[in-house]
């Protein structure tokens, strides 16, 4: 039936859709095609993206002004949100809201959507030459469980009391016992968005396992099919440990279990009226339990396209292909027993947390060998400097910086004094920031044209790729000062209330240098919202307006997607595609040009 | 293009695409209950010395519950396997067995579950506790069948005592009652994990008995237009319904013999 279904639009979808634009409907909303699933999933991505950003924008704002109407938006916000934003300003509890959404949305809804969804979706069955996914209905269907985990997400805004305020890592007792129906919401909305990436895992997985091309062993898969095939793997395993977790935090909330309250709790001065026993640090287990893998979910596919755009930038076959597998294999079995280095502070003894300091420094090995290649990779190549290649270039610093500043937070001695400080903050913003989403702009400009056929434009590639550089560091490298200061995250004061101008004889007070950052960091984002106009304008306007690409191989690249018609039409090849040779053979010597596909006979 | 090896194996691999699918499925479900029994262990071990419930649960119905899975998963091999011969009506028959099987499952579930909602623990004003099934609740007064403890932790190990204790009509007017609270999720963890874990596997039962009733009854014509692929089709919710017996095979004696 799956295979039945990619030729002719399916009865059944026609019948729920309206009829006068069946058409449309069945073309681009209820569509079984990989690639219009994942320009879906690429589109609604990147709105969240902005939505996430636009929060972090008020909480900067609130952070460098406290107490003062956010400008611009401010009367909106308070006519949308009610009392909490009252006169337009960002209160405390409003403040908590937009610091637990903004991270869920960035993780959940913007970043792992992004990577995992759109680009792999787009991009793993064309790589391996393959007409569809493994299962076309199952993968809208996870389309259709993203979308819904979204609005019930984005709905918990305006419902009374607001989104939930416990932070992206909701620990209880705090997330269960603030009163509000905010992070009811959030459970609900993380059982619909794990629903999702479950299916997307179980689809990816078959797939890369059933529907290879004929010739395409193993070893010749493109890097970026393997990241993705690890990011399957642990998204499949490591996501379930979170959903029993969220139904648990959801009974505790909702038919009033102990599972993480412990006996005693007194909640606003009165002993609560539960049934105790519970135990906080499980929930910090089994959230960490998915949430360290998911640091590599953000992470591999951002991997998967820089070392694509390396290859084909270079013109060199990638150093260490099969190192970079192997790392990358390895890297994806360690992160499953790394949890517990969020949790040093939290209790535990000092045997279980020499083992979780031994495990996460080993796993920085394969993360080294992974970045070791791609700068190996560099050398000697004549490098062509185009948007996508100058993103990757950025990438390769930016993550260096943020993976090296991982390693004081990895040991329990030195994490006592950094955790929970804006080190933090700069060190995994590194990571996904100026890493994975450069990465994943590199792979906007690198593959448009074979989605649409044009080119985006190169000038405000450029401008958009330095300005961004630019601001990103400006916005992050302060932090760490701020952190190493002993300023803590999620004060929605941005820690006035620790000033030394208020309190100028206390130990460890911050210094009124330390709080003028905020004003920097500040307009440094504002500059980076800014840096964002060019690639928004680009990006749309290049859909019909772009330079042509001329060919359906633009880039002169070896991988499969680049030996479709333009854009692939449903079902992918014109022809059934058969592998004769790796994915990187570039400047082969006495090969008239200087790739060779891996489609193309010897 | 089609899409390959929807019905026949890839040679290299030996599977078609769906039984990959769900081994991967099973094994988020594995990650899924692994997550909950680990939970289940931690608040186990956490429990203070004497407060972790024994005997609280019907040992003879969960072992017949027991015996109607294991049934229930012999029928469904079965029902693949008369596919196989070409015997359309023993898969029919057998298949039905299942059903029946299930609905059995979840009927002496629900059973069990009721049985816990009308179970009150009544704190009076004295500290004395009343325990004991809900035999009427009016206005004035609230009467159980039941008993009087001094000790709560009485009422924690019934392995001994449970039966032993003489159950009589217990009438307690409200003006006496400080606290009354039923044997649901909210009134001990081992509850709260108890309801938990096998309200999802009651979940997954019927999640499965829907779609095996689906390809009993409707889905079947898929038999007279593609048997090969309909036989693979009971295969895979054969599968999922084997693991969803697998996962009632530890939770029984976790839960009523542990």
């Amino acid at each position: 039936m799956q295979a039945s279904s990619h030729a002719i639009p399916h009865p059944h979808l026609h019948e729920s859709a309206h009829h006068e634009e069946a058409g449309f409907w069945s073309k681009y909303i209820f569509s079984t095609d990989h690639k219009v699933i994942g320009i879906q999933y690429g589109f609604t991505a990147l709105c969240f993206l902005f939505f996430g950003f636009c929060l972090m924008l008020m909480m900067r704002w609130q952070i460098a002004h406290p107490g003062q109407p956010v400008p611009v938006v401010g009367g909106l916000l308070e006519s949308l949100l009610g009392p909490i934003a009252a006169k337009g300003i960002v209160s405390n509890d409003l403040y908590n809201s937009f610091g637990a959404m903004h991270g869920t949305i960035m993780v959940f809804l913007a970043i792992v959507p992004l990577a995992f969804g759109a680009f792999g979706n787009y991009l793993v069955p064309l790589q391996i030459g393959a007409p569809d996914m493994a299962f076309p209905r199952v993968n809208m269907a996870s389309y259709q469980f993203y979308v819904l985990g979204g609005v019930v997400m984005f709905f918990s805004f305006f419902i009374p009391g607001g989104a939930a305020q416990a932070g992206w890592t909701s620990y209880p007792p705090l997330a269960v016992a603030i009163p509000t129906a905010g992070q009811t919401f959030w459970l609900a909305g993380m059982v619909l968005l794990i629903t999702s990436s479950l299916l997307g895992a179980v689809n990816f997985i078959a797939t890369v396992i059933q529907l290879r091309a004929p010739g395409m062993t193993w070893m010749r898969l493109p890097f970026f099919v393997w990241a993705q095939f690890v990011t399957a793997f642990l998204l499949l395993l490591a996501f379930p440990p979170l959903e029993a977790a969220g139904v648990l935090q959801l009974m505790d909330k909702v038919a009033h279990t102990s599972f993480f309250l412990p006996t005693g709790l007194a909640v606003g001065g009165n002993l609560a009226n539960i049934s105790g026993g519970g135990s906080p640090l499980l929930w910090q287990h089994l959230f960490w339990f998915l949430a360290h893998p998911e640091v590599y979910v953000l992470i591999l596919p951002a991997m998967g396209i820089v070392a694509e755009i390396i290859a084909n930038n270079t013109r060199k076959p990638l150093w260490g292909y099969k190192s970079l597998v192997y790392a990358v294999l390895t890297l994806g079995f360690l992160s499953f027993i790394v949890w517990a280095h969020h949790m040093y502070l939290t209790g535990m003894g000092i045997t279980i947390a020499t083992f979780f300091q031994t495990t996460t420094m080993i796993i920085s090995i394969p993360s080294v060998i992974v970045l070791t290649c791609m700068f190996i990779s560099l050398w000697g190549g004549s490098i062509r400097f185009n948007t996508p290649m100058l993103f990757v270039m950025a990438f390769l610093p930016m993550f260096g910086i943020g993976g090296l500043t991982g390693l004081p937070l990895g040991f329990s001695y030195s994490d006592i004094h950094l955790h929970d400080t804006y080190y933090v903050i700069a060190h995994f913003h590194y990571i996904v920031a100026p890493g994975t989403i450069f990465a994943l702009f590199a792979g906007i400009y690198f593959w448009f044209p074979k989605a649409t056929g044009r080119m985006m434009n190169e000038f405000w590639g450029q401008v958009h790729f330095w300005a961004s550089l630019i601001f990103m560091n400006l916005i992050f490298q302060p932090m760490f000062a701020q952190g190493m200061a002993g300023m803590l995250r999620r004060m929605a004061d941005g820690g006035a209330n620790y000033s030394t101008a208020r309190v100028p004889d206390a130990i460890g007070g911050l210094s009124p240098h330390m709080l003028q950052l905020h004003t920097y960091i500040l307009w440094a984002a504002v500059g980076l919202a800014l840096a964002q106009i060019p690639f928004i304008l680009n990006f749309f306007w290049s859909i019909n307006n772009g330079k042509p690409a001329g060919s359906d191989n633009p880039w002169h690249s070896t991988t499969l997607e680049w030996q479709t018609p333009t854009p692939p039409p449903h079902g992918n090849f014109a022809k059934a595609p058969h592998v004769y040779r790796g994915p990187y053979e570039y400047s082969v010597p006495g090969h008239p040009t200087d790739f060779t596909p891996q489609n193309q006979p010897d | 293009m089609e899409i390959p090896y929807t019905v026949e194996a890839r040679p290299d691999t030996g599977l078609y695409n769906a039984k990959v699918g769900i081994w991967l499925f099973l094994a988020s479900e594995v990650m899924l209950f692994g997550a909950l029994f680990s939970t289940y262990i931690l608040l186990r071990v956490g429990a203070p010395e004497g407060f972790w419930p024994h005997g609280w649960l019907n040992i003879p119905v969960g072992t017949v519950n027991t015996l109607v899975l294991i049934t229930s998963s012999i029928t469904t091999v079965m029902a693949w396997a008369s596919l196989k011969m070409n015997q359309f009506g023993r898969f029919k028959f057998f298949h039905a067995c299942t059903l029946c099987l299930a609905l059995t499952f979840v009927g002496i579930k629900s059973y069990e579950y009721h049985d816990k909602f009308i179970h009150y623990e009544i704190t009076l004003n004295d500290g004395k506790i009343a325990d004991g099934h809900l035999v009427k609740k009016t206005a004035d007064e609230v009467v159980i069948s039941g008993h009087y403890v001094e000790d709560r932790k009485e009422l924690f190990d019934l392995r001994a005592s449970g039966a032993t204790h003489e159950h009589k009509e217990i009438a307690i007017p409200r003006s006496q009652i400080k606290k009354m609270e039923n044997y649901g999720p909210w009134h001990s963890t081992y509850l709260a994990i108890y309801f938990t874990l096998t309200g999802l596997h009651a979940l997954h039962v019927i999640g499965g008995a829907i779609v095996i009733g689906f390809l009993w009854g409707p889905g079947a014509s898929l038999w007279k237009r593609d048997p090969e692929r309909f036989t693979n089709r009971i295969e895979i919710s054969g599968l999922f319904w084997h693991f969803v017996d697998l996962v009632w095979i530890f939770l029984f004696p976790v839960l009523y013999l542990l």
